[in-house]
């Protein structure tokens, strides 16, 4: 075929395109609705919702995993376009997951002693809620590495990566609804791996599922 | 260059308004480009060349909606050629591990024209018959979106759907079949 011709039928499939913005903010969306009913319908709310609202830890975790979400947001934003880089995300991302680190440190130095260290660190849920924040940012991870093959991510590893995060982050920003640890130390190490392992997994499919 | 960059800018915001003229004239002159980008890059396989150009093209097109108005428009057609080269190679290195039939193949081909691809129309043969017609109606005896629609017996809305369904298939099966 020529390529004159290739471009006279191009010039007739002129619709309405959204962007990556309005797409992946679409993403966000049904992702934390996803996620919300998945906590309602099979982990349920911590009972004592109503309660830990007003207490300045509750929100202290949901600023956390949301700022991670951001992160993931503002990378998958960069990195859905040819040649970006996403560095901003990755910036604000690792600020972040240091923080907490740091405050979780901090946390356990200052416990009386090694045993309540430990309790802080495993909390009540230490070995579901990793697995849980995956679980529940699936449905959002699926939907957002779809939409990116919409797009045109030229690193597709590290696209798939920031969706992870973006998906991670929200996922765990929702499962706060369920969670009642109250801790830095146990965010710090369970929440922050829980949202590792959906970037992990997005990498992993972004490695293949993400080229053009 | 910066002369280049304010035209296709000013061409490409007109076209993504809705203006088709200035859109064809805009994917015109960056497929000059295209040409002579990837010609420098590829010396000994014009063939290839052209099929690169036209899948850059309809990746252009298809991924529109992914550049930046607030950035340079050129850097982003570049950064989507560089993408499309490298990936033919990578896609090359894979090809080279497969029956020696594809080389015979190869080496039968004829010198093709400049300006024609063959890949594009390999994959437009495996279209479904009534995106294939609608494609070659559009492209060839320059019909109108409707009256190709009216000639395959469906509306002008439903022959936008359909277009824009072929044109992503002919993308996705041209990168497959690359060779």
């Amino acid at each position: 075929m020529r390529t004159d011709d290739l471009i006279d039928a191009l010039a007739q499939d002129m619709g309405p395109s959204r962007g990556p913005r309005a797409r992946l903010a679409l993403v966000g969306g049904l992702g934390a609705l996803a996620a919300l009913l998945l906590v309602l319908a099979v982990l349920h709310t911590r009972h004592d919702l109503m309660q830990a609202m007003r207490g300045g830890m509750f929100w202290m975790k949901a600023l956390y995993t949301a700022l991670l979400g951001v992160a993931g947001y503002l990378a998958v934003e960069r990195l859905a376009r040819p040649g970006g880089s996403g560095r901003r995300g990755w910036m604000l991302g690792l600020g972040v997951l240091a923080l907490c680190i740091a405050l979780g440190v901090w946390q356990a130095m200052v416990s009386p002693d090694i045993q309540a260290a430990v309790r802080m660190l495993r909390g009540h849920s230490w070995h579901s809620c990793s697995p849980r924040i995956l679980m529940l940012s699936l449905p959002m991870l699926a939907v957002g590495l779809w939409a990116l093959r919409g797009m045109a991510p030229t690193r597709p590893t590290l696209a798939g990566l920031a969706m992870g995060l973006f998906s991670g982050g929200v996922a765990g920003t929702i499962y706060g609804l369920h969670c009642p640890e109250h801790t830095f130390t146990f965010i710090a190490l369970w929440y922050s791996l829980g949202v590792l392992l959906t970037a992990a997994l997005g990498a992993l499919i972004g490695r293949w599922a993400l080229r053009w | 260059m910066t002369d280049t960059e304010t035209r296709l800018k000013a061409l490409m915001l007109r076209g993504l308004d809705g203006d088709a003229a200035a859109y064809r004239e805009c994917l015109a002159a960056l497929g000059v480009r295209l040409r002579a980008y990837f010609a420098r890059r590829m010396s000994g396989a014009p063939g290839d060349v052209e099929d690169l150009v036209q899948e850059t093209l309809l990746a252009v097109h298809l991924k529109r909606s992914t550049w930046d108005t607030s950035q340079s428009f050129t850097a982003w057609a570049h950064a989507v050629a560089r993408y499309k080269l490298i990936d033919h190679w990578r896609r090359r290195k894979i090809r080279q591990t497969l029956p020696i039939e594809d080389h015979i193949g190869f080496l039968a081909a004829e010198e093709p024209d400049p300006g024609v691809g063959l890949e594009l129309d390999r994959a437009l043969a495996s279209l479904p018959e009534k995106q294939r017609i609608l494609v070659s109606d559009v492209k060839l005896t320059g019909l109108s979106l409707a009256e190709a629609g009216a000639r395959a017996g469906i509306s002008e809305g439903a022959a936008k759907v359909a277009l824009h369904r072929a044109l992503k298939a002919l993308a996705e099966r041209m990168r497959r079949a690359d060779g």
